[in-house]
């Protein structure tokens, strides 16, 4: 590793099999940065991805790379992160991976505060299996592998990404590289759930959407202020509204930025705590469960005790 | 030849759910056990919160016992419906409790089965007796049953003067039945009131009302005596027992090991389990206690349990029926990835939501094949309470050591048994945790090729550079590789793997053997109907019993050494197909002569096995024998 190159402590070696033109690697320039910067140990950062192109993120990171299940990446990761809270967890996966096939996850995460990033690649189709509609393509488009036009609605991720209680949503786009890569600084920094959604072109299968067709719509609003630090109920709406307003936003005007940061709403951690008051100084992960002989180290007597006749 | 053991007594209370008979035989059993005696007891119930019927049989021997038995000896009941269900049950010269209450006619029984009314009302119908408990109480009287009438409502009127009223009392007519039966037995009055103060434990108020009502109802029974009813005087106190169920033993067998996330999504009968842990994660303890979570789905549950276990924790979840079939995609992705992942599976009756309650062992050859492709995996089931503890114990040392993930089966009899067992000894276990690379500095990969399959294994966090894992098909370090020669040598690798834990494993983990070696009679069995087939011993001894712990890999070769040419091979099983003699006709080169089997999803006694055992020995044995009882 040079000192040189600040990507270097997470650039794997391996070459990329996407296609040219690819949304996913701007993504992985700006997830390497952000990494560097965040002065993170490669050992100490784990990186899942679900099924699909954007899956194979953690293929090409030189961190701990996890590929997991097609819409499971939530699960593999949150299980890690209550194991291990020290370890810097990021979840990546794509659109149909999150809101199709892993739509009970991506919900029910939003209820745990835990603090994992989840980087959710958005391009509107499913690369890997040639050219289906993701759950985030408008009713009645057609992109270049359908036989026919959508004939389903589209799920707006951010919207309900709010409403499952996510506590920092943002949207990046993939080749803004400098702001997506701070972006994701701030949602690893965040210290609850934080969302993510990266416009990405998929130059194969919806070449509308090119890099021109972004950089044309494409816009931060000046005049948003995601920060909630009060318990205030009027703020906590107002706050939403503005969200669900820059979330509805997809077609002319498409807002990037960060769209909400929740200070208030407390850890998962807190949660825990009131369960196992020995999380997170006594992880699963680092605890050991035995002595230099082998034998348990949890004590089980009192308990044996309760069922003694 | 000695002469045969005596019978276990047998003990029925039956009642409406929610109205307290799961603790009521808690209740009977402590006091019994409390008096040096031994305990199984099986629970039966319905998919239902409150007020369809639940029974529970409690057999006591001064022996180890290991099953229950189908025709109580004693019944007490507080309500019509189970005297309709269990009236015809009672052995003759038994003793039926009941309400002191005019008759019902069966047709007012609005929960009992269309099925039974029908099959009770012939039996009636052939006596020339009304279709009502009446009719029933006079059946079992001519069967020689004693029923007495007791006066529930002037004995709770009593007690309420004392203790603030009808309503207040009005719970304690269960202790008032179980203490006639109690004084009936002539069981210790100590050993009773001692078994009240340990169920209502923290509520002195109610300690001391169902104290006196255990008093009132003693007495009245001590008076009411049928000749001839057996005894279950003061017997030799014996320390150093536990009673507890199955589901009990397993949680306390996972704490033990050093459970770090238990994981699950609610279903029957698996949950209890998950409750028992969620309740006492907060226990002293020396080294932390394990969260427990529960999750959206069983997805979830799985695929979170892996990722703790990535990281080096030990890690389970605990599932039931179509829990099983949702865990099938995550089962595959720990096989492949090597994941050392625990999975506690409680078998109930299936297919689909099937009896959620009952008790079955058909997911056999479902848990070893579960999931698609081929992986290595181990399959473990217990027999009893003490098998469930060492089995939890075990399946994280086996799951580490191994690297893949281990399928822990029970049965629902198990489950919801009570068993009295020796106290578990957990500073005897020497944990193992297999090859771990925790202090392994640079590049460690993950699947590393060795000459047992096992590689060593690196954590996140660590002082060793990043690894990869991935469920695509990979080489050494993690990496997707479609290179066919690497896929060969990984699918090899993994393959050894359970060739190395066969060869670890000790044979005493992977059969247990009962009886006379010598016997030509041969049973085999797994699970939890290993019981019935132990308890048949003390009355068969030219039985011999054989009881596979580890299913997957199947101890084929340990197996057929220990069974002689000209053994007569019986397989035990509550399943319809026969899923052990079809892995004994798979992976060995013996058959089974006699396919023993029950499906109605109610767990096999050491009653209805003697007489099929013993057509079989005498040469009048079919092929396959179904084993039925309309009134359970």
């Amino acid at each position: 590793m040079t000192q040189t190159d600040p990507h270097a402590n997470f650039a794997a070696p391996e070459t990329p099999d996407w296609c040219r033109g690819c949304g996913d690697f701007g993504i992985l320039r700006a997830l390497e940065k952000a990494l560097s910067g965040l002065g993170l140990r490669p050992q100490e950062v784990v990186v899942f991805g679900g099924i699909g192109c954007s899956g194979k993120t953690p293929y090409y990171l030189a961190a701990n790379g996890i590929h997991t299940l097609h819409g499971r990446v939530l699960p593999f990761a949150t299980g890690a992160k209550l194991a291990n809270p020290a370890l810097t967890v990021i979840a990546a996966g794509g659109d149909g991976d999150g809101l199709s096939i892993g739509a009970g996850h991506f919900v029910n995460a939003g209820r745990r505060n835990l603090d994992l990033t989840y980087l959710f690649y958005n391009n509107e189709v499913y690369g890997l299996t040639k050219g289906q509609a993701a759950p985030t393509l408008p009713e009645g488009a057609q992109t270049r592998g359908m036989a026919a036009p959508n004939p389903q609605r589209a799920l707006d991720p951010i919207a309900l990404a709010l409403d499952a209680g996510y506590t920092w949503i943002g949207r990046g786009y993939a080749y803004a590289v400098g702001e997506l890569s701070e972006l994701i600084s701030r949602a690893i920094r965040h210290p609850g759930l934080a969302f993510l959604e990266i416009l990405q072109p998929c130059p194969h299968y919806h070449p509308d959407h090119d890099k021109a067709w972004f950089t044309q719509r494409l816009y931060t609003p000046v005049d948003h202020d995601p920060l909630l630090t009060t318990n205030d109920p009027a703020r906590r709406e107002a706050l939403h509204a503005a969200v669900q307003r820059l979330a509805g936003q997809r077609d002319e005007r498409i807002p990037v930025g960060v769209f909400l940061e929740d200070r208030v709403t407390p850890p998962f951690t807190t949660a825990l705590r009131r369960q196992q008051p020995a999380w997170p100084e006594k992880a699963p992960a680092t605890t050991p469960v035995a002595n230099g002989e082998g034998q348990p180290l949890a004590r089980i007597d009192a308990l044996l005790d309760r069922f003694a006749v | 030849m000695n002469a045969p053991a005596p019978l276990p007594f047998a003990w029925r209370i039956g009642g409406p759910q929610g109205s307290g008979v799961l603790r009521m035989a808690l209740l009977f059993a402590r006091a019994c056990a409390r008096g040096g005696r031994e305990i199984y007891s099986r629970r039966e119930y319905h998919s239902n919160i409150v007020g369809r019927h639940s029974y529970f049989d409690v057999s006591v021997a001064g022996r180890p016992l290991f099953s229950h038995r189908e025709t109580p000896d004693l019944l007490v009941s507080f309500e019509a419906e189970t005297v309709a269900r269990h009236a015809l049950a009672v052995a003759s010269g038994g003793v039926l409790l009941h309400a002191d209450e005019p008759g019902v006619p069966l047709s007012a029984l609005r929960f009992l089965d269309p099925r039974l009314r029908e099959h009770l009302s012939a039996e009636l119908a052939a006596g020339d007796l009304p279709p009502s408990t009446d009719g029933l109480l006079e059946l079992a009287r001519r069967r020689g049953v004693h029923c007495l009438a007791l006066p529930y409502g002037d004995w709770l009127a009593r007690l309420a003067a004392g203790h603030g009223g009808r309503k207040a009392v009005a719970k304690t007519v269960n202790t008032l039945g179980v203490a006639v039966s109690a004084g009936l037995l002539d069981l210790p009055l100590e050993d009773l009131l001692w078994a009240v103060a340990q169920t209502f434990a923290g509520k002195p108020a109610v300690i001391e009302m169902n104290q006196d009502a255990a008093r009132l109802g003693w007495e009245a029974g001590r008076a009411d005596r049928p000749a001839g009813t057996a005894k279950l005087s003061a017997a030799k106190r014996k320390e150093g027992r536990l009673l507890l169920g199955g589901h009990e033993a397993v949680a306390l067998g996972k704490l033990a090991a050093g459970l770090g996330l238990q994981t699950y999504y609610p279903i029957s009968p698996a949950s209890d389990e998950s409750a028992f842990l969620e309740a006492h994660t907060r226990l002293p303890r020396s080294e932390g206690g394990p969260l427990v979570l529960q999750v959206e789905d069983e997805l979830a549950a799985v695929n979170m349990a892996a990722g703790g276990a990535l990281t080096g924790a030990r890690c389970a979840t605990a599932t039931s029926g179509p829990g099983l079939s949702l865990m099938t995609e995550g089962l595959g992705w720990a096989g492949m990835n090597e994941v050392p992942l625990v999975i506690t599976h409680y078998q109930r009756g299936g297919p689909s939501t099937g009896l959620p309650t009952r008790t079955d062992q058909g997911d056999l050859l479902f848990a070893i094949h579960a999931g698609h492709g081929e992986f290595p995996r181990l399959v473990l089931a217990s027999g009893d309470v003490n098998d469930a503890f060492d089995d939890a114990l075990r399946a994280f040392d086996h799951a580490e050591r191994f690297q893949l993930p281990v399928l822990h089966l029970l049965d629902r009899a198990l489950t919801g048994c009570l068993q009295t067992v020796p106290r578990f000894r957990p500073a005897r276990h020497r944990i193992e945790r297999g090859r771990l690379a925790t202090d392994a500095v640079g590049a460690v990969p993950r699947f590393a090729f060795t000459a047992d399959g096992i590689s060593p294994r690196p954590l996140p966090g660590g002082p060793g550079a990043p690894f990869w894992t991935t469920g695509v098909e990979h080489g050494e370090d993690g990496r997707v590789s479609e290179d066919p020669v690497i896929r060969e040598k990984m699918m090899e690798k993994r393959a050894r793997k359970l060739e190395t834990a066969a060869r670890a494993i000790p044979v005493a983990d992977k059969l247990a053997e009962f009886g006379d070696p010598q016997a030509r009679l041969v049973a085999l069995t797994w699970g939890s109907t290993t019981g019935a087939l132990r308890e048949a011993l003390h009355f068969l001894p030219e039985l011999r019993v054989i009881q596979i712990r580890l299913l997957w890999p199947f101890p084929a070769a340990e197996l057929e050494a220990r069974l002689p040419d000209d053994a007569l091979l019986v397989v035990v099983e509550n399943n319809y197909s026969g899923q052990l003699a079809e892995l004994l006709a798979a992976r060995t080169s013996r058959r089974a002569a006699h396919w023993v089997l029950k499906y109605s999803d109610r767990p096999i006694s050491a009653e209805a096995l003697l007489p099929v055992l013993e057509a079989i020995r005498d040469g009048r044995g079919e092929p396959r024998m179904v084993l039925r009882n309309p009134l359970e």
